[in-house]
């Protein structure tokens, strides 16, 4: 599977970082020697494994469905690059 | 006294606890260290006025006779933890400015503790590095040099900042975290010990995430005495994570008996790797000798999979990180890019993003994106996790063997010199991970320890890979290692 420039253009939309037209050639390249070493796990037999999803088999705890925490809103908009009456503020979302 | 700094956890707390150096007096060692090592750039937020203070609390304590396990003692933290009112961004521009308002359990457990903050440590930017050369700090650099060379040398990554200020005694101990070999392989490279406990020992609530099914704390210290006496301050069940095991923390120290004998050691022989360099043949060997002297039986085994988790972990730890990186947005916390007329909330997002993520992380975002996105799910992530259950089966089969640890190399070589893989295309900084990547994927504990030095005077370490929750008797092995090998050299000071 090679990669172009276009599919490097798409990646770097998805994961939304901006790359410039360009830098896509580098990019798609990169890739290419990544996903080139990534290959190598199709040698592997893997029928009828199943997918890990956790290192050690344990059932996720239970806690009580209750609210132990709030009123913190001066704490959670300190680090905000714009903050507003209370709010994270943002460019307009809709026209 | 003199050279306060120089002292391990174990001298330093001994020493308080009988009244012959006070925790002030170490801090005030340290602190003056930290400010004559500016070249090493290991501290890259220095703590003192909070450190001094902890300091005079904590010889209140010991005054009192009050003092746990940790009272007094001056470490460093990485970056990579959240600290209360200290800035904390995982070397990134992307949290420039961030001041988090809580603090992590493992930091909260060090201070509960009694430990001393010096500062926070330099690190490969998000853990993304095993060079510390993706800092947004810049370059920590190895106080090792090979013999006269003045050529900088890398600490190794992530968790550079820590090794350097552990190896160049500008701290006790150290913080550090590991997701492929972020504590293990650094701790090789500069003549220190670094244990990876088993995944779910130590909590990772408030440690800024990489790759959350991998990443695990851990303690980096001047001996694996100290390694016990930290790791056991730091782990513990913690609800605020829900993968933090609750199972009760043994008194790791008392664990260490140097006693070995009828101890089964595994060598794996998918770790002779081609290529691999005489000097590290030859620890390995040297290694697996001295632990058969101390009694251990020494097995050959096997571990066929081996090859392939390199690959599974580069496709596993990006999938994870543009999962858990996905929270940097400009809207929250940390940098936001500065707009141009008429630019909507996706040019925030892509611009933010692109000044604030350095090179290597970007590259791992959208790596990580591609294998998860439609089309590539199957083929890419989910084989990566069959694979990684098979890896993990390895280890199953022989501890089920009745093995109870597992010697290999730390790293393929000694440390290279800082900027020497520039050049090099990504997959070959990732080869530096090829021995420790393995015991991540499969969740396991895992320690370096000092064993020897190169041709050139420069430290290299052996790994030793233990049962799941079996720390203490890892270290204990790890104990023995250490006692035979007799590791003792030191970094000259340049800086």
């Amino acid at each position: 599977m090679s990669i172009d420039k276009d599919t490097a253009a798409r990646v770097a939309k998805l994961a939304r970082i901006k790359v410039e037209e360009d830098a896509l050639p580098a990019l798609a390249e990169e890739f290419n020697t990544i996903l080139g070493f990534i290959e190598q796990l199709n040698e592997v037999d893997v029928e009828g494994v199943e997918p890990m999803t956790s290192v050690t088999p344990q059932k996720l705890k239970r806690r009580v469905d209750q609210v132990t925490d709030g009123d913190q809103q001066d704490k959670v908009l300190s680090n905000a690059p714009d903050a507003r009456e209370g709010f994270f503020a943002v460019p307009k979302v809709v026209e | 006294m003199a050279d306060l700094n120089t002292l391990t956890l174990a001298e330093a707390r001994d020493k308080l606890r009988a009244g012959d150096v006070t925790s002030v007096e170490l801090t005030e060692a340290c602190l003056k260290e930290i400010e004559g090592a500016g070249a090493l750039n290991a501290f890259v937020h220095n703590t003192p006025e909070l450190a001094l203070e902890q300091a005079k609390a904590a010889d209140a304590r010991l005054a009192a006779r009050d003092a746990p396990a940790m009272c007094g003692l001056p470490i460093g933290i990485k970056d990579l933890f959240c600290t209360k009112g200290v800035p904390s961004q995982a070397a990134s521009r992307i949290l420039e400015g961030f001041i988090p308002e809580y603090e992590s359990t493992v930091s909260q457990n060090l201070f509960d503790a009694g430990s001393v903050m010096l500062g926070k440590l330099n690190m490969d930017e998000f853990a993304m590095g095993s060079s510390n050369e993706t800092s947004c700090y810049g370059n920590a650099v190895n106080p090792w040099r090979r013999g006269n060379d003045d050529a900088q040398l890398t600490p190794g990554g992530s968790s550079g900042g820590s090794a350097s200020a552990v190896a160049a005694d500008l701290c006790l101990a150290a913080t550090g975290t590991d997701t492929g070999g972020s504590i293990r392989q650094p701790a090789a490279f500069t003549g220190i010990t670094g244990i990876k406990p088993t995944y779910g020992r130590c909590s990772r609530w408030g440690v800024v995430a990489f790759a959350s099914s991998l990443d695990q704390a851990g303690p980096m210290t001047k001996s694996v005495r100290d390694a016990a006496i930290m790791l056991e301050a730091m782990c513990g069940h913690d609800p605020k994570d829900s993968t933090s095991a609750d199972l009760p923390v043994p008194n790791f120290e008392a664990m260490l008996t140097g006693d070995i004998k009828g101890k089964k050691v595994g060598i794996p022989k998918e770790y002779r790797m081609d290529g691999m360099p005489a000097e590290i043949a030859k620890l390995w060997e040297d290694g697996t000798a001295m632990l058969k002297a101390a009694g251990a039986e020494i097995v050959d085994i096997s571990l066929p999979h081996t090859k392939y988790a390199l690959p599974a972990y580069y496709v596993i730890a990006p999938a994870e990180a543009s999962s858990n990186l996905a929270r940097y947005d400009g809207v929250r916390y940390g940098h936001r890019a500065t707009l141009a007329q008429g630019d909507g909330i996706t040019e925030m997002y892509e611009k933010t993003r692109a000044e604030g993520f350095g090179h290597e992380v970007q590259r791992r975002v959208m790596v990580g994106t591609y294998v998860l996105s439609a089309g590539f799910y199957d083929a890419y992530y989910n084989r990566a996790r069959r694979v990684r259950a098979l890896i993990k089966k390895d280890f199953d089969d022989v501890f089920a063997a009745g093995v109870d640890a597992i010697l290999t190399p730390a790293t393929p070589s000694a440390a290279f010199g800082l900027g020497e893989m520039n050049d090099a295309d990504p997959v070959k900084m990732y080869l530096n991970d090829v021995f420790t990547v393995t015991v991540n994927l499969a969740g396991l504990p895992g320690i370096a320890v000092p064993t020897g030095t190169d041709a050139q005077g420069l430290p290299l370490g052996l790994q030793l890979i233990g049962r799941p929750w079996e720390e203490g008797d890892l270290l204990n092995t790890a104990y023995a290692l250490e006692s035979a090998a007799g590791f003792v050299a030191k970094p000259g000071k340049w800086w």
